[in-house]
C-alpha cells in the first residue's frame, strides 16, 4: 500500500495500481499474431512487451538441410505480401557469390515485379492502417486494386501469392506481350484509383486526429533503433537502397525519394501513398525498355538455369544437366555475402554463409520489420491506448518476417 | 565499378586499423564488403569506435547473427553487420568465441541489438554479459535447446497437439511416420565414404 492508507479521500487516487493488458494473441488490429503485454497508467502506456515468435517456422534452419533452389519459395513466406522482394534479395546473393550476371530482359522483369510488390504492400499497408483507426471503405477499395496486381502475378508464375518467380540468375519465365501491355494499361489508371483512396484519407478528419504527432520519432532514434525504409524517410532520412546501393538496373530508372518531415504516423502514411506513384512511373518506363528488348533471354543460361526445353529433346548433356539441377542443384563457392534490397518494409537482407556445397551453410534473414517491432516499446511509452494499434498499423508489421 | 569498391573498403581499413589496429584480428575484403574480426574482449570498445569515427560513423546496426562450426575449436562465430548512412557505406564484424565463452553485449551502444542479442541466445544458446533481458525471444514458452545449432536435429525433439480428453494441448516426444529425407548426392566417383553396392564382398572374398 501506499502511504495514505487509501483512507482520504484525496489520496486514495494514489492507490491504483498500474495495470497489465494482453494486446493479442489474436487482435484485429494485430495485424497477425503478436502478443503485446501492455503495462497501462489509467489509459496512458507504460511500457509495451511484444511477445514475438508465435509464428516461428524455422525456416532459417529449415534452409539449411535444402538445396538454393528448394529454399527459394520459402523466401515467399516471409514477408507474405511482397513475396517477390524477399526472393529477389536470395537470388541477388547467391548470384553474388557465383558472380552471375543477370540478363537485361531478366533485370527489367525483376525491377517491374518488385515495383509491383511495393505497390502490393503499400496499398495494403495504407488501407488497414485506416481500418485500424476505423475506417471501413479504404480496404475494399485498396484490395480491388490489389486483386489486379495479384493477377498479374498469377499470369508471370501461375501463383497469386508465393510465386517463386525470380530464380538465380533471371527470372522463371518470359512474360508474355499481351501481359505486358495489361500491365502497361493498368499503369495508366492507377493513379486515378490511388487519387480516389487518397480522396478517402488524406484530408480525412478522424484519420488526421488519429495519426497526426502520433509515434514520432526523430532521425537520431530511427539510426539507434535501426529503422529502416519508411520509417526512416517519414522521419526525413532521404535513404533508399534502389538510390543510394543501387542493385539490378535500378540506377536507369528516374524516380523520387519521398521524404516526411515530422516522422509521425501521418507523414509514414505519405511516404507511402507518394512512393506508389513513383513506383507506378518505374513501372512505365520499365515497360517502355521491356518492349524495346522483346524476346530477349530472361534467365543466364549455365549452370545455374534449366536448359531450355526444347535442348533437352535433343541434347543428352541438356537432359542430364536439367535432372541433376533438379535433384542436386548447383554448388555455390565457398564465401558469405550480405546482399540487401529495399522491400517495400524497409531493408530486407540476406547473410549467406556458404561452404561450397549445394546447400547453405547458414542463411540469415535480415527482415525490417523485426527492429520496427522493437521499437515497439519505445514509440509507444507515453501514448495513449488507442494510439498503439495506429503505431502498429504504421511500422507496417507482417509476421512471417518478423518470426520467420 | 568493382576496382573503385575495393579502393574504398582497402581505404577504410587502413582508416580503421589507424586507430585500432590492436583490436583487429583479421580484415578481409570480398565481394566488395570488409570483414573484421575482433576479440571478444575488445567488441565494445571496437564497436564504439566504429559508430563514432569521423570516417566511419557506422551508426545503424543492421543485423546480430552466429554462425555454428562444430568442427572448430572456437564453436561459434557472432557475427554483426552495421550500416552507415551518413558514408554509405557497410562494414561486417565478427567474433569468434567458445560453447558457453560469454560474448560483451552492445545493447548499451546500440539498442537494436536488443532483439538481436536475445535471438542469437535463443537460436545459439550464447550468452551476452551486461545485456538487461536475455530471455527467448523466438521460441516457444519453456523451449528446452537451442535450435540453429547444427547439432540439433531439424524436426527437434517434441511435437504439440491438442488433447480432447484433456482439454488442452499436451507436449510428446517427435514421432516420425516415415524417415527423414536426407538425400546423398555425393557421386562414387568423388570420394564417397560409404562402401558402394557389390564392394562389400572384396574384402571377403
Amino acid at each position: 500500500m501506499m502511504d495514505g492508507a487509501g483512507n482520504d479521500v484525496l489520496t486514495g487516487e494514489q492507490n491504483i495500481r498500474n495495470f497489465n493488458i494482453n494486446f493479442g494473441p489474436q487482435h484485429p488490429a494485430a495485424h497477425g499474431v503478436l502478443r503485446l503485454v501492455l503495462e497501462l497508467d489509467g489509459e496512458i502506456v507504460e511500457r509495451c512487451d511484444p511477445h514475438i515468435g508465435l509464428l516461428h517456422r524455422g525456416t532459417e534452419k529449415l534452409m539449411e538441410s535444402r538445396t538454393y533452389l528448394q529454399n527459394l519459395p520459402y523466401l515467399d513466406r516471409l514477408d507474405y505480401v511482397a513475396p517477390m522482394n524477399q526472393e529477389h534479395a536470395w537470388c541477388l546473393a547467391i548470384e553474388k557469390l557465383t558472380k552471375t550476371e543477370v540478363p537485361r530482359r531478366g533485370s527489367l522483369i525483376r525491377v517491374l515485379y518488385s515495383e509491383i510488390g511495393r505497390i502490393l504492400n503499400h496499398l495494403l499497408n495504407v488501407t488497414t492502417q485506416a481500418m485500424d483507426v476505423g475506417a471501413l471503405t479504404p480496404p475494399l477499395w485498396g484490395f480491388e486494386e490489389r486483386e489486379k496486381l495479384m493477377i498479374f502475378y498469377e499470369r508471370a508464375c501461375g501463383a497469386r501469392l508465393h510465386s517463386a518467380y525470380f530464380r538465380p540468375g533471371g527470372v522463371h519465365q518470359d512474360l508474355p506481350q499481351d501481359l505486358v501491355d495489361d500491365i502497361a494499361a493498368w499503369a495508366k489508371e492507377f493513379p486515378q484509383a490511388l487519387d480516389d483512396i487518397e480522396s478517402l484519407i488524406t484530408e480525412n478528419r478522424i484519420f488526421k486526429q488519429r495519426n497526426v504527432d502520433i509515434a514520432i520519432v526523430s532521425q537520431q532514434e530511427c539510426q539507434d533503433l535501426a529503422l529502416s525504409g519508411v520509417m526512416v524517410r517519414g522521419s526525413g532520412i532521404a535513404w533508399d537502397l534502389r538510390r543510394s546501393q543501387p542493385y539490378e538496373c535500378y540506377n536507369e530508372f528516374d524516380f523520387k525519394i519521398p521524404v516526411g518531415k515530422n516522422g509521425d504516423c501521418y507523414d509514414r502514411y505519405l511516404c507511402r501513398m507518394a512512393e506508389m506513384r513513383e513506383s507506378t512511373r518505374i513501372i512505365e518506363q520499365c515497360i517502355e525498355k521491356l518492349n524495346d528488348c522483346k524476346g530477349g533471354e530472361v534467365m543466364t543460361r549455365g549452370k545455374l538455369s534449366p536448359p531450355k526445353r526444347t535442348d533437352m529433346k535433343t541434347s543428352m548433356e541438356a537432359l542430364i544437366h536439367h535432372f541433376k539441377l533438379y535433384t542436386e542443384g548447383f554448388h555455390v563457392p565457398p564465401g558469405e555475402v550480405y546482399a540487401a534490397v529495399e522491400a517495400p518494409k524497409g531493408e530486407f537482407g540476406v547473410y549467406l554463409v556458404s561452404d561450397g556445397t549445394n546447400k547453405p551453410w547458414k542463411v540469415k534473414l535480415r527482415a525490417p520489420g523485426y527492429p520496427h517491432l522493437q521499437a515497439m516499446d519505445y514509440i509507444c511509452k507515453g501514448h495513449m491506448l488507442a494510439d498503439v494499434s495506429a503505431a502498429l498499423g504504421s511500422l507496417d508489421i507482417v509476421f512471417g518476417e518478423v518470426d520467420r | 565499378m568493382g576496382e573503385i569498391m575495393d579502393r574504398a573498403l582497402d581505404d577504410l581499413r587502413e582508416v580503421i586499423a589507424l586507430r585500432k589496429e590492436d583490436a583487429m584480428v583479421e580484415a578481409v575484403a570480398a565481394h566488395g564488403e570488409l570483414t573484421i574480426t575482433v576479440a571478444a574482449g575488445d567488441l565494445v570498445d571496437f564497436v564504439d569506435h566504429l559508430r563514432a569515427d569521423g570516417a566511419c560513423r557506422f551508426t545503424t546496426l543492421i543485423d546480430v547473427t552466429a554462425v555454428d562450426w562444430p568442427d572448430r575449436e572456437k564453436r561459434f562465430e557472432v557475427v554483426y553487420h552495421f550500416l552507415s548512412m551518413h558514408l554509405n557505406q557497410r562494414i561486417r564484424v565478427k567474433v569468434s568465441v567458445r560453447e558457453g565463452e560469454l560474448v560483451p553485449s552492445i545493447v548499451s551502444i546500440f539498442p537494436a541489438a536488443n532483439w538481436y542479442e536475445r535471438e542469437v541466445y535463443d537460436m545459439y544458446g550464447i550468452l551476452f554479459s551486461g545485456h538487461p533481458d536475455l530471455r527467448r525471444i523466438l521460441t516457444d514458452y519453456g523451449f528446452r535447446g537451442h535450435p540453429l545449432r547444427k547439432d540439433f536435429p531439424t524436426t527437434g525433439y517434441v511435437e504439440l497437439r491438442y488433447d480432447e480428453e484433456q482439454k488442452r494441448v499436451v507436449y510428446e516426444p517427435v514421432t516420425l511416420t516415415q524417415e527423414y529425407r536426407k538425400f546423398d548426392f555425393m557421386s562414387p566417383w568423388e570420394g564417397a565414404e560409404y562402401i558402394l553396392p557389390g564392394d562389400e564382398k572384396k574384402d571377403g572374398a
